[in-house]
């Protein structure tokens, strides 16, 4: 199978126009869509206003003393929820579009496969970045302060979970081909995954099982690096942790989206 | 050869077992012929075509398509082919001409040469106008035409067609069909898939016809209605009590084959319909029986179905023609 994506007829070069072709289109058509961008701006800044006060008492607690800015503590959390969120509900448009008869369209054609994704991908992780700078632009004026290094790392992490999100989301569409299957399966994953994150709730507010078992979750692990890169811990463990743990699950997310593209039940 | 394929196999697995849809199909396409693949719902066309165009692997069997190893080389065969898909190919929210052109792009087309032919290729299927609007826009005849310019565009020397003209109107099946052989004309070759006899018949230079997985019969449409033993003849008796009488004389005809009885109607086959007609005629007054009707029909390609499969294509299949005139009636 990878022999016949890495035929000569597929240098890295075509690979990269593909993606390129597959990215506009897909960003296009997101763009068209007015109720989209509206929702699209409206949903980070609903976080923070909605979720804000409610956790502003409880900062304390999840930094463990660490920092007294509550926002450094809350947007960390927010972005990455954006992260997983904003690109783990992807596979439904990819649902519509094999419906459609687009992706066998677009497989006829000897574009590489990878490229499909790929393309798809970078325009979800674009989307995701953007509404992540917006985030983060409204909540200086609300009192964040963080250094700009540890934020630039910061959005790359956010850029490289929602590509893992959403290339894990788009496998397991073309997988099912059926939204009726989709939504239980990813609210199904998410639910877990958000509160063993330690996004919402601290989880030292619960019982040691708790606390174990959302120890392996990357997730957590991924919080907390981008924590540590908003108060300037850059060369921190914390934040070396996260950044190991995107990249991993990065590297998982892309290689199963690129299998499951490649696939002949694709 | 533009085709050659040994032995397609291809099986589903699916809950309620495998199912077979293709089970060893062997076939020769010749550059610049335009072949029809003409058969049932279910009988398996689409899943040969989705084999020959790289979009699932047969289950065994090897074919070459546009001179690439289908298995070997399927990126070889992408590229040489189009490929117009039977259940549309474009998303209703995009703009028609953004669909055409990205699909292009991705054959390797340049934009300012995507959008050129593009354009050319509304006109010339009868898209004017079309080229911005929104694809959930258009009606399913235009739907249709704009899924044939996606599989056009990057002028493919082989093209796959689907089911061509289901969903158009009479006037656009026949624009469709002088399309089709003006791209012959410039070089390319055609299969297509059809459960129109009357497509097969006048667009097809040869037929393969197709029926549970397998292929029952092959040749021009003039070859396939020879094989048909002679002409079909249909006697409507006024009374349905002289039925027996009439098979009787029928039967002692020499050459007669397939004699059937359906109420007050005798119908049968016999070569050269026309010419024994006048004596049969005769024979019949003589006994004192009255005909109601005569009725003799060339042989069809309903008729070649029926002798291969036992049963008829029209059951499941009317050409919109047909069924435009029903609904008149
Ligand atoms: N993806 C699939 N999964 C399971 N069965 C399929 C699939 N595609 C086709 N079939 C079955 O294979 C048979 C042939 O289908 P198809 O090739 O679409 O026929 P046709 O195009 O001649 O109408 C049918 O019985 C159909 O139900
Ligand atoms: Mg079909």
């Amino acid at each position: 199978m990878t022999v016949q994506t890495l035929t000569p007829t597929h240098r890295p070069g075509s690979v990269l126009r593909e993606t390129w072709i597959v990215f506009n289109r897909a960003m296009r058509l997101s763009l068209r869509n007015p109720m989209w961008s509206i929702l699209m701006l409206s949903q980070p800044l609903m976080y923070l206003f909605l979720f804000g006060p409610l956790l502003k008492p409880i900062t304390a607690q999840i930094s463990q003393g660490a920092t007294t800015n509550a926002y450094q503590v809350f947007i960390p959390g927010l972005i990455v929820q954006l992260g997983m969120f904003g690109a783990m509900f992807v596979g439904f448009g990819l649902i519509a579009e094999y419906r459609a008869g687009v992706i066998e369209a677009d497989r006829v054609t000897p574009a590489s496969r990878i490229a499909l994704m790929a393309g798809r991908v970078l325009r979800d992780v674009v989307v995701l970045v953007v509404q992540s700078i917006l985030l983060l632009v409204v909540s200086i004026p609300m009192g964040l302060r963080a250094p700009w290094d540890g934020v630039l790392l910061s959005l790359v992490i956010v850029a490289l979970l929602g590509a893992t999100f959403a290339s894990l989301s788009y496998s397991v569409a073309l997988i099912t081909k059926s939204e009726d299957a989709l939504a239980p399966l990813l609210n199904g994953i998410a639910m877990p995954l958000l509160l063993l994150s330690g996004i919402l709730l601290p989880m030292q507010i619960g019982p040691t099982w708790l606390q174990r078992l959302s120890d392996i979750s990357p997730l957590k692990h991924v919080v907390n690096g981008v924590r540590a890169l908003f108060r300037g811990d850059i060369g921190s463990s914390a934040s070396l942790w996260g950044l190991f743990w995107v990249v991993l699950l990065t590297v998982i997310g892309l290689a199963v989206g690129a299998r499951t593209f490649r696939k002949e039940s694709a | 050869m533009m085709i050659e394929a040994r032995g397609l196999v291809r099986t589903f697995k699916t809950k309620r077992g495998p199912v077979q849809a293709v089970q060893g199909v062997d076939l020769n396409v010749a550059d610049g012929e335009i072949v029809g693949f003409l058969g049932p719902n279910g009988a398996g066309k689409t899943t040969t075509m989705r084999m020959l165009a790289t979009l699932i692997k047969p289950t065994s069997g090897t074919a070459t398509v546009a001179g690439c190893d289908l298995a070997k080389d399927p990126v070889g065969v992408r590229r040489r082919i189009g490929y117009v898909p039977q259940s549309g190919s474009t998303l209703p929210e995009a703009i028609a001409g953004d669909e055409v052109v990205d699909h292009a792009r991705l054959y390797g087309v340049d934009k300012k040469r995507a959008i050129a032919d593009g354009r050319r290729l509304f006109e010339e299927l009868d898209l004017p106008g079309l080229w911005r609007r929104q694809c959930k826009t258009l009606s399913g005849g235009q739907r249709r035409r704009l899924d044939i310019v996606m599989g056009l565009i990057h002028d493919p020397k082989l093209i796959f067609l689907d089911e061509p003209t289901t969903g158009l109107d009479p006037q656009a099946r026949a624009n469709l069909w002088e399309h089709i052989r003006g791209l012959r004309e410039r070089g390319a070759t055609i299969f297509l898939t059809t459960h129109y006899l009357d497509e097969a018949d006048a667009l097809c230079d040869r037929i393969l016809v197709i029926d549970h997985g397998r292929i029952v019969a092959a040749g021009k449409p003039e070859e396939l209605k020879q094989q048909v033993s002679g002409d079909g003849v249909r006697l409507s008796l006024g009374d349905a009590e002289n039925a027996p009488a009439v098979t009787k004389i029928v039967e002692e005809l020499p050459g007669a084959v397939a004699v059937e009885t359906d109420g007050d109607v005798v119908g049968f086959r016999i070569p050269k319909g026309g010419s024994v007609l006048p004596s049969l005629l005769r024979t019949i007054d003589a006994q004192g029986i009255e005909l109601n009707g005569v009725e003799v029909h060339r042989p069809t390609l309903d008729d070649v179905f029926l002798t291969m499969t036992g049963r008829s294509l029209r059951d499941d299949s009317e050409t919109p023609a047909e069924a435009q005139k029903e609904a008149a009636a």
